[in-house]
């Protein structure tokens, strides 16, 4: 029974011997406990940075797959040991330091990017019996920590004293700091429909996703968290055919080892987020009697989540900055707004008791204001599409006020 | 409480510590051999003129205002989410009465056309 009992909930089962071993060597309460909690964050951190190799390798192997390249294939079966490899050589490169850099934020930006990434991870519950901490305010926390990343960024092109770098974080700060609205804004309704923002608590009250009470809040949700991990399409401030490589462009050795796997990392820990939140987390068949079950149902549902992403990665061009803007501040911000002004109202408004039956018609409101917001961008885009005979000299120039050029061809 | 933080306090150390750690072991094992022109600041190769470090251009104010207005918005809205459950519909209906006021502020900047890249 002991065994089985380790085997459903190893990291419990562990914490729990090594919190008797510790008090059986005489030690206080008061010193065990920060003790379990180095150990905790220490493993937790470690992990996720080496579960970034096997990531890097992943990605780029399905960004090669999508376009219909080979991607990693030399070093290992089926090139796994690339990032292992690209690490090695990375840690002994030269860390070159241009000349008039500022030094402070310089040095200090890609740990912070790392910390930033890492951080988020310390509140989202694992499993049932396994979290970080369950910090009452966990979902705020994670937006804060989320804006670390934006300072990070702003600190590396700031300090670097390059144009390109400089360019790239000013948009990098617009970006971000435009897409944490709509990230925020439709983060209430989770929280609406919990009472809480404990993460615990989140994931607790989701016997049902929240995905299906506002799959249109998910859906902006993902949108913004890709923009605010700056992946492709969403990727300006490292645009590589504009701004060489962006934020980083000064940054070499290991330094820019840690902004690569920043990015990558926060790939992954925002999936996590996401499903967290929307998703259920860890929430599945006998996941409360087998908490190592549900580490296995979230690690599933973040890679789906994940491969998603990365899908969009491999598959959309980037955006221009005006349009990057403008789909933020003229549809998602508005739409997140009045949706949830629409869900407080309704859900308060009808006072249904049945679980089943709020879901349902949240649902429908959720469908309702997503088609028609698509038929008023449709309508939009009808107005502004410029239509261009074959073997006129009139050029298509890309307008700010079109919000969406479509390139029309009889 | 006070247990939580400090779990979030750990963790900050952890994670400043592991990438700081790694990069000063990777900074003892990596060759130094700078010179003036590896350490000028790369710009394709065209000599760099002017300041770096120069005003941000006028728009970015502008959506770090609007940003600013509607983050406060919903540092007001999270309470009144967390407590939703015990709200009567008039609460709720002057949380919204609260949102649309501000809401007209975002129509009336976007119908000034500030909401467009220039």
């Amino acid at each position: 029974m002991g065994f089985l009992n380790f085997l459903f909930d190893p990291i419990s089962s562990i914490s729990t011997w090594l919190s008797s071993l510790l008090a059986g060597w005489g030690l206080s309460n008061e010193i065990i406990t920060p003790i379990l909690y180095l150990i905790g964050a220490g493993v937790l951190g470690t992990g996720a940075l080496l579960v970034t190799l096997l990531l890097i390798w992943a990605e780029r192997k399905i960004i090669g797959r999508v376009q219909d390249r080979f991607g990693p294939n030399r070093v290992g079966p089926w090139g796994i040991f690339q990032s292992v490899a690209d690490m090695v050589k990375i840690f002994i490169k030269e860390h070159i330091i241009p000349s008039h850099v500022d030094p402070i934020p310089y040095h200090l930006a890609p740990i912070l990017a790392v910390s930033a990434v890492l951080l988020s991870l310390a509140v989202v519950p694992l499993s049932k019996t396994t979290v970080g901490t369950n910090l009452n305010v966990g979902l705020l926390f994670i937006i804060a920590v989320g804006g670390l990343g934006e300072l990070a960024i702003l600190m590396a092109g700031w300090g670097s004293n390059n144009k390109y770098a400089i360019i790239a974080a000013f948009r990098a700060t617009a970006q971000l700091i435009s897409y944490e609205l709509p990230m925020v804004i439709t983060l209430i309704i989770p929280v609406l429909l919990t009472g809480s923002m404990g993460m615990v608590d989140l994931v607790e009250a989701q016997k049902i996703p929240f995905i299906l009470a506002a799959p249109l809040a998910a859906l902006i949700f993902f949108i913004a968290s890709i923009a605010e991990n700056g992946r492709a399409p969403f990727d300006l401030a490292e645009a590589e055919s504009e701004l060489v490589a962006g934020f980083n462009t000064e940054y070499s050795g290991l330094k820019f080892g840690m902004f690569y796997v920043a990015d990558f990392l926060r790939a992954f820990t925002s999936s996590i987020i996401f499903v967290s939140i929307f998703l259920g987390g860890w929430q599945g068949p006998w996941a409360v009697q087998i908490p190592i079950l549900g580490f296995v149902y979230l690690l599933i549902k973040s890679v789906i989540v994940w491969f998603v992403g990365v899908w969009i990665r491999g598959s959309l061009p980037r955006f221009r900055i005006d349009q990057m803007v403008d789909i933020n501040w003229k549809i998602l911000t508005p739409v997140s707004l009045i949706l949830v002004l629409l869900t407080a109202f309704i859900d308060k408004g009808l006072g249904l008791s049945s679980i089943y039956l709020r879901y349902i018609v949240l649902f429908l409101l959720n469908i309702g204001v997503g088609a028609l917001v698509i038929q008023l961008i449709v309508k939009q885009v009808k107005k502004t599409e410029v239509q261009v005979d074959v073997g006129s000299r009139e050029r298509l120039v890309a307008r700010p006020e079109n919000m969406i050029t479509i390139h029309h061809q009889e | 409480m006070l247990d939580q933080w400090l779990y979030i306090g750990i963790f900050l150390g952890i994670s400043l510590f592991l990438p700081a750690v790694a990069i000063f072991l990777a900074s003892l094992l990596s060759p130094k051999k700078p010179n003036a022109i590896k350490n000028s600041v790369y710009e394709c190769g065209v000599e760099t003129r002017g300041e770096t470090w120069v005003q941000f251009h006028v728009q970015y104010y502008i959506y770090a205002l609007m940003f600013m207005i509607f983050d406060v918005e919903t540092v007001f809205l999270y309470p009144f989410a967390v407590a939703y459950g015990q709200l009567t519909l008039f609460a709720v209906v002057e949380a919204i009465i609260f949102v649309t006021i501000l809401l007209g502020g975002f129509v009336y900047t976007w119908k000034k056309g500030n909401l467009t890249w220039q």
